[in-house]
């Protein structure tokens, strides 16, 4: 009797805070989205699906996004794994503090800031203009998706790294040398133990930065010009500029409902490898 | 942001904030950064929310101890708002925000906090509609003397008779080019603005992100007028626009930068900025479209249930003395319709073709229209542009 109390004074504080910043707001921008907007702007109560018929009219940002998202993840694995890997594993412990530090060190400053930095290290007097010296002439950086992707890889990496790290880094180190003594060489060691066992780190991460991205607007804003369009934008349009809530709660409706389909579909991914991983260890 | 930056951290919110006031000086961020950052709405909600972010209580009188102005950005002499304070102990605090849309939708949500803000010509009767702002008190701001004001720029401040507004200063929207790309052409019209976008400036043009500027002049290169809410006329622009935007360098009315660095040679550009770019790099030309285009007031104005009213009345009547008034000229480049202000200005300014463009040019001119800006046809446009 006494612990179901507990449980549920444990369970109180994180309840209340999800109905009211969580549940309230998704019933708000699922009612907004049957609406239609008001003659100056803003809502009025309507039942209507048109705000749902317009969508495609968004289609350009909800594919940037789509492709732009999972491809940032990818790019930011590839960096981020073998980074993690030298930190949990290879790196002496007298730098493993140190390297750790510089990793969180960007996260000190705004990522306005650092984006804005951006804009000058792209941009014609910066990374242009240095391979001016090596023959490269005439390349555009600044304003383009390649621009977006280098914004979005730096500004995630970090949240790539930990997770991994984490799951590196408590990997036993007795199974790594069971699997040489039993003749397994390092890449197949590699392959068969240290990988499967940092899954739930890489799951961890790739979720974290995909879904993060996914509502990013900051950086396509300011790396891509206004050419490089995601749904985070499209929203801030429809909200501060068009101010049509009606249409931008059913922009963001839809992009929950991806989200929710996206991130299961993921889960399940994630499950069926956790699965052969065991059937692996029995074998 | 050299030296200091690396003292601030980890960076605080004041300071995050400092660092943003900074990168505004160095004409860094403009009016689209805001507003594609939605940080003129983020600032404006931290300001009133974090306690630690008001300025300490200075030796508060009568007017209390502050006031909040929502302005746009580079717009005020910081040195005014000083003396100000010495004056009155009112302490200013300014929230910079990126566009008026972005303005009304903050006023529209409520519990916005301003005392004052700048409304452009064409939103005040939008603001009087909705019942977000107040008749002025006039006998509050003595400085404001009607007579010495030009009516074309202080007339859309009165509504149905009564003041609710009074006239800050005035522009015009042309464009900025950078004419040691033009091969000795001169560009007139807007119609060489968008054909040559399409051709030998590819890649090097900027539009704003602004509804009411970027398909207004995309109207005028049909000679259609720079208001019109017809929907075939608005196809046209459209079509236009976006057989532009794979030429277009960005959309975004944060052009400064972008222009001074060389990556951008054309922008369309407010006076205030065509001002100061010309007089850093001589070479940037401000051309008013001979086809026409926008010619636009700003004002002062109160919202309703101001919580500072009394200061806000201070504040607006100190900034409308010629002499402080003046000094605003001297730091944002827009002309003002104050004959007394006017009087205490260098020749030079007065006759500056920038800030003063001729006659036959500005009388082609039009201001735009309420419905302009609250036509939901013309704001999905851009967003559809944007988004293709």
């Amino acid at each position: 009797m006494q612990g179901k109390w507990i449980n549920r004074l444990l369970l109180a504080p994180a309840t209340v805070w999800f109905l009211i910043m969580l549940v309230l707001p998704l019933v708000f921008v699922a009612v907004f989205s049957f609406g239609e907007r008001a003659p100056a702007g803003g809502y009025v109560p309507a039942f209507t699906f048109e705000q749902y018929l317009n969508l495609p009219a968004r289609v350009t940002a909800f594919k940037n996004t789509l492709m732009l998202a999972p491809a940032g993840t990818l790019a930011a694995l590839l960096i981020a794994y073998p980074l993690a890997y030298y930190l949990a594993v290879r790196a002496s412990p007298k730098w493993k503090t140190v390297l750790l530090v510089m990793v969180i060190v960007p996260f000190w400053t705004s990522i306005l800031i650092r984006t804005y930095a951006w804009i000058f290290i792209l941009g014609g007097r910066g990374i242009p203009t240095l391979l001016e010296f090596i023959g490269i002439e005439g390349l555009r950086l600044i304003n383009t998706p390649f621009a977006v992707l280098v914004g979005i890889i730096y500004g995630y990496l970090p949240l790539m790294v930990f997770p991994i790290y984490v799951s590196l880094e408590k990997l036993d180190k007795r199974l790594l040398e069971a699997s040489a003594d039993l003749g397994s060489p390092p890449l197949r060691t590699f392959r068969q133990v240290t990988l499967p066992l940092s899954i739930p780190g890489v799951a961890t991460g790739c979720m974290l930065v995909f879904i993060l991205l996914m509502g990013e607007f900051l950086i396509p804003a300011l790396l891509g010009g206004g050419k490089v369009f995601f749904i985070g934008n499209a929203l801030v349009d429809l909200f501060l500029q068009s101010r049509n809530w009606a249409y931008g709660s059913a922009v963001a409706a839809t992009l929950v409902v991806i989200m929710l389909v996206t991130v299961t579909l993921y889960m399940k991914l994630v499950a069926r490898v956790g699965e052969q991983r065991e059937d692996v260890s029995i074998l | 942001m050299s030296k200091d930056y690396k003292d601030n951290m980890p960076i605080t919110r004041q300071k995050f904030i400092e660092e943003l006031r900074r990168y505004e000086k160095g004409s860094v961020s403009r009016r689209h950064f805001l507003g594609v950052t939605g940080l003129g709405f983020a600032t404006a909600v931290m300001a009133g929310a974090i306690p630690g972010l008001r300025p300490s209580k200075a030796h508060a009188g009568d007017l209390g101890d502050r006031v909040v102005l929502a302005t746009w950005p580079n717009y005020h002499d910081e040195a005014n708002f000083k003396a100000f304070t010495e004056q009155t102990g009112v302490n200013v605090q300014v929230n910079v925000f990126g566009s008026n849309e972005e303005m009304l939708a903050k006023l529209q949500a409520g519990g916005s906090g301003w005392d004052v803000f700048v409304p452009t010509n064409y939103t005040i009767t939008t603001y009087v509609g909705e019942k977000l702002i107040e008749p002025l008190d006039l006998k509050q701001i003595p400085n404001y003397e009607a007579s010495a004001f030009d009516p074309r720029f202080a007339e859309p401040g009165t509504v149905d008779g009564k003041v609710y507004a009074v006239p800050k200063d005035w522009g015009t929207t042309g464009y900025v080019v950078n004419t040691k790309h033009t091969k000795g052409k001169k560009l007139t019209t807007w119609k060489e603005f968008w054909d040559i976008t399409k051709t030998d400036f590819s890649g090097r043009t900027m539009v704003h992100d602004y509804q009411l500027t970027t398909i207004g002049n995309a109207l005028k290169y049909f000679g259609y007028s720079f208001n019109s809410v017809d929907p075939k006329e608005l196809a046209d622009a459209e079509k236009l626009l976006l057989e532009v935007k794979p030429h277009l360098f960005a959309i975004n009315s944060d052009y400064q930068p972008s222009l001074r660095s060389g990556d951008a040679w054309m922008s369309m550009c407010w006076t205030g900025d065509g001002k100061q770019l010309n007089s850093d790099m001589p070479e940037m030309e401000y051309v008013i479209g001979k086809e026409g285009g926008e010619i636009w007031s700003d004002f002062y104005a109160m919202p309703k249930g101001a919580p500072h009213a009394a200061a806000g009345y201070a504040l607006i009547n100190f900034l409308l003395d010629p002499a402080v008034n003046a000094k605003e000229v001297l730091a944002h480049g827009y002309p003002v319709g104050d004959s007394r202000t006017n009087a205490l200005l260098p020749k030079e300014l007065l006759e500056d073709p920038i800030l003063y463009p001729a006659k036959e040019l500005l009388d082609a001119l039009e201001f735009g229209a309420a419905a302009t800006l609250t036509d939901p046809n013309r704001a999905e446009l851009l967003a559809r542009f944007k988004a293709a």
